[in-house]
């Protein structure tokens, strides 16, 4: 009976793919798709990118045009990227907190924790590398709990970081008396971060590319990636096919706080301090970022790439008022509208794909 | 006698493949129409075309003696078209009644008129047998099959002159077949069409009065009696080609005797689903739970994988107990479970069709934590070709797949080494006659490799005929344990309705 049916199934025309060679993979879940062979699909993955890409360029163009002399300077490029750093770190993780399902506002409370839990005399007693390794422990520590919180105590997402926000900056404030702790002269190593340049760039540009880098393969090459997306595309599918959806979760938001820690070491390189007032308002730069490269709130879709190329958008846009002296009020209705084109765009793609 | 719909040359085209080339439907006012075919035959993208889902790219639809062209499902439904799709789509926060009037809320200067849509509700689940339904209840809560209930009671919610039902009966157990039926009855002799799929044959028998059949995309046959053709005339219309629907050779009763228990399951209760279950699976043995929607079997199973908490009992795989509440470690024990329903519990609608097989098993294509892309493609591909899951390419997104194709693979995820125990929930849902056939082929092979295999069907012939041993529940009790041999389909029947209202 099997052979009837191989043979049978052998001599059946289904219509066959048109382009052998598609690389539906390529872009996971994009799925634009007009009716034109599978191959258009890869190449519409990568069209999502392009339009980032696309304004990224106009960007540049606006800045060179309005003001030419000040914006292709190599000091500037270097700002643009140390000011992306310290976000970008943390948008990675936001990145993976996102397409597993879930959302973390406790971002820049916890990096400002990180931070000034780096700088208590305390803890600069021990030098450099121990500030490091504390920043990047609280930060880590925090997620996880973050993470407990939500996947064990079935917290709303939302809610339990936004707890996490408000009592990580009260207790950075309390810890630091609300003042701003200056990295003490013995632990300038820190501060290197930013003044020692290899090839023109501050070491911290490194530490950014090292995250995003290693970021990218764990998401798109590991076990742990796979199972993000799998996690947030459809959490009881998940459960069933033996996944353990509450540890996952749990690791997702510990390691965004480790993000966060490693944020804390890069902000406390390029401002030489410690402060309750860092990183305000860091989780909508974060978070908007990743909506805007593409990754679906909802979860289960979506790439680094696309987050790094939002976060470069917005850092952009912020120099570019600045440098046209412009006020920092039009520079957020800016942002706003950026946002909502991209979600527009977004929800035309996901329309035409049917 | 004129006609109330005349489809003529639809054609779809969507990426890589021509879904629909050149379809012809006709269908009469008050008759059921059944349409057939194939997974993949391009049934659903036709009735989706007709509710407004898709729009073609070529062909002309006819609606009482006018060419109409729908740009969205709303305008389908204005014109007196109502359709039940494959997959389910309602809203599982919402409540039922708000489901059934979603779109068409009964509404006073913008306010909701919840008790006078809980009435209607209630009248409407009443007329499909299911009054005990509540209309205030939370979608999200009921089984698949009360979901499946309450998006017909959404179909009948409209003013129709035509309702498509596209695989209702999968989700139903028996005795809730013949309430839909009685349904299509009331509403065809109201002149009311009923456009029907489905992959059970002896369904259309009883019910359809014509029938067409799709194949690859075309029209194989129009407007074929529904009672008078003979089975083998539809199935080689369909398949091309002729297909015995057997079930494959069993072991001689008695054989697995002295062989090892995979799964021994004492005392087990869920406390308002089943009470004190015990039974076991042995070593290359096939053991069918046979009862209503209801009865508890869903729940039993997904007890036993640990997916569901006991009150009370205990389950042992291999000799170690599963501990609840973690499907990580009844995996690790070596068990699998297919779901019921595949589109909320088993698939991963944003990746491809080979990344959807191998997420189960992926620690097993990785090293540290690094997945061998390669060794996992190939793995995939392996099976895609061995379950016959078309289109053949398992890069491509699961979505764009055949519900009976989406439901191969989700049987192909657990087609992997190191299976001591698979737990089959309604298998082959949506499955075509054929590819069946094949599905109970690799069952039995699988068990004759010495896995053990817990089978949930809502179809009574298909658990006596591949299962060796056959547990019968009614309201959550076991009332009967015997060899499949010894059993037929009218007793089971009996066992499990007796008491029910029927
Ligand atoms: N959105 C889509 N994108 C690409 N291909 C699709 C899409 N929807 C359906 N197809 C393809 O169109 C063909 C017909 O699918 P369709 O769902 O109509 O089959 P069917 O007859 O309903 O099968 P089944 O009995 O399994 O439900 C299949 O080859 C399927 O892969
Ligand atoms: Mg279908």
């Amino acid at each position: 009976m099997t052979d009837a049916r191989a043979s049978g199934g052998g001599s059946q025309s289904t219509p066959p793919p048109v382009d052998e060679h598609a690389r539906v993979e390529a872009a996971p879940g994009k799925g634009g798709g007009r009716p034109n062979g599978a191959g258009i699909l890869g190449r519409v993955g990568e069209a999502r990118h392009l339009g980032l890409v696309v304004a990224l360029v106009l960007l540049a163009v606006v800045g060179l045009v309005t003001t030419p002399g000040s914006f292709a300077t190599s000091s500037n490029l270097v700002s643009i990227l140390a000011l992306a750093s310290t976000i970008g770190v943390i948008t990675v993780g936001m990145t993976f907190v996102i397409i597993g399902g879930g959302i973390d506002l406790s971002v820049g409370a916890i990096m400002a924790l990180a931070s000034v839990w780096a700088t208590t005399l305390a803890t600069q007693s021990y030098g450099p590398w121990v500030m490091s390794i504390c920043a990047i422990l609280v930060g880590t520590g925090a997620g996880l709990l973050n993470g407990f919180l939500i996947s064990y105590g079935r917290m709303v997402p939302f809610i339990a970081t936004l707890a996490m926000l408000v009592a990580a900056r009260g207790l950075a404030q309390r810890m630091s008396d609300r003042r701003t702790q200056l990295v003490q002269p013995d632990n300038n190593a820190i501060v290197e971060l930013s003044t020692t340049r290899v090839l023109g760039l501050p070491l911290l540009v490194y530490i950014f590319a090292f995250v995003v880098i290693i970021g990218w393969i764990v998401l798109n090459r590991t076990t742990f990636g796979r199972r993000t997306y799998a996690v947030g595309g459809n959490p009881e599918a998940a459960r069933l096919a033996g996944i353990d959806v509450r540890r996952h979760t749990m690791m997702l938001y510990a390691l965004s706080g480790l993000c966060c820690g490693i944020a804390a070491v890069i902000i406390m390189a390029r401002t030489t301090t410690g402060s309750s007032t860092h990183g305000d308002l860091y989780e909508l730069d974060a978070i908007a970022a990743v909506i805007i490269g593409g990754t679906l709130l909802t979860g289960g879709r979506g790439t680094i790439i696309g987050s790094i190329l939002g976060l470069l958008i917005f850092t952009l846009i912020t120099n570019l008022f600045i440098l046209n002296g412009l006020n920092t009020s039009d520079q957020l209705i800016a942002k706003g509208l950026i946002i909502v084109i991209a979600v527009l765009l977004q929800r035309r793609s996901l329309e035409t794909r049917t | 006698m004129s006609d109330l719909l005349v489809m003529r040359g639809i054609v779809k085209q969507f990426p890589g493949v021509r879904a629909l080339d050149g379809v012809d439907l006709d269908v009469r006012a008050g008759e059921v129409h059944c349409l057939l075919g194939q997974n993949g035959a391009g049934k659903s993208t036709l009735i989706k075309i007709l509710a407004g889902a898709h729009r073609p790219d070529e062909g002309t639809i006819t609606l009482g003696g006018e060419e109409v062209r729908f740009a969205n499902p709303i305008a389908a439904i204005k014109s007196g078209i109502s359709t039940i799709y494959q997959e389910l789509d309602l809203v599982d926060g919402l409540s039922v009644a708000e489901n059934i009037f979603l779109g068409h809320e009964q509404a006073a200067y913008g306010f909701t008129r919840r008790g006078e849509m809980n009435k209607e509700a209630s009248k409407l689940l009443g007329r499909l047998g299911h009054g005990e339904i509540r209309p205030t209840r939370e979608v999200g809560r009921l089984s698949s099959a009360g979901k499946q209930i309450v998006s017909m009671a959404r179909a009948l919610s409209h003013e129709t002159r035509l309702i498509v039902m596209d695989e209702p009966s999968a989700a139903l157990a028996h005795d809730e077949v013949g309430n839909l039926f009685r349904v299509i009855r009331d509403l065809t002799a109201q002149g009311v069409a009923v456009v029907y799929i489905s992959h059970r044959l002896e369904e259309i028998r009883e019910i359809g009065d014509r029938v067409t059949v799709l194949k690859d995309g075309r029209t194989a046959a129009v407007g074929l009696p529904a009672r008078e053709t003979p089975t083998s005339t539809v199935v080689s219309l369909m398949t091309g080609r002729d297909v015995e629907y057997v079930f494959p050779q069993r072991p001689a009763p008695g054989s697995h005797e002295g062989r090892p228990e995979v799964l021994k399951v004492e005392g087990l209760t869920v406390a308002g689903h089943f009470a004190d279950v015990s039974f076991s699976v042995r070593e290359g043995e096939i053991v069918g739970l046979a009862g209503l929607v209801g009865s508890g079997r869903s729940e039993i199973v997904e007890a036993v994988y640990g997916a569901r908490r006991p009150s009370t009992g205990r389950v042992v795989l291999s000799g170690e107990t599963v501990r609840t509440g973690s499907t990580t470690r009844s995996v690790r024990l070596g068990m699998g479970l297919a779901p019921e329903e595949r589109k909320s519990q088993a698939l991963l609608m944003n990746e491809s069709v080979g990344r959807n097989i191998t997420i189960a098993g992926l620690g097993r294509y990785a090293r540290f934590g690094w997945v061998d892309r390669r060794a996992e493609r190939e793995a995939a591909d392996r099976l895609v070709k061995t379950l016959d899951i078309r289109p053949p390419d398992s890069r491509r997104p699961i979505r764009t797949l055949s519900g009976g194709n989406q439901q191969k693979a989700v049987f192909a995820r657990w087609l992997v080494e190191g299976r001591k125990l698979l737990l089959l929930d309604e298998p082959t849902r949506g499955v075509d006659v054929g590819a069946r056939a094949e599905l109970y082929a690799v069952i039995r092979r699988l068990a004759d490799e010495g896995v053990g295999v817990l089978l949930v069907s809502s179809e009574v012939p298909e658990v006596l005929g591949l299962a060796d041993r056959v547990l019968v529940l009614r309201e959550g009790k076991v009332i009967h344990q015997s060899d499949a041999r010894d059993l037929d389909e009218s007793r089971v029947l009996d066992m499990i309705m007796e008491g029910s209202a029927l």
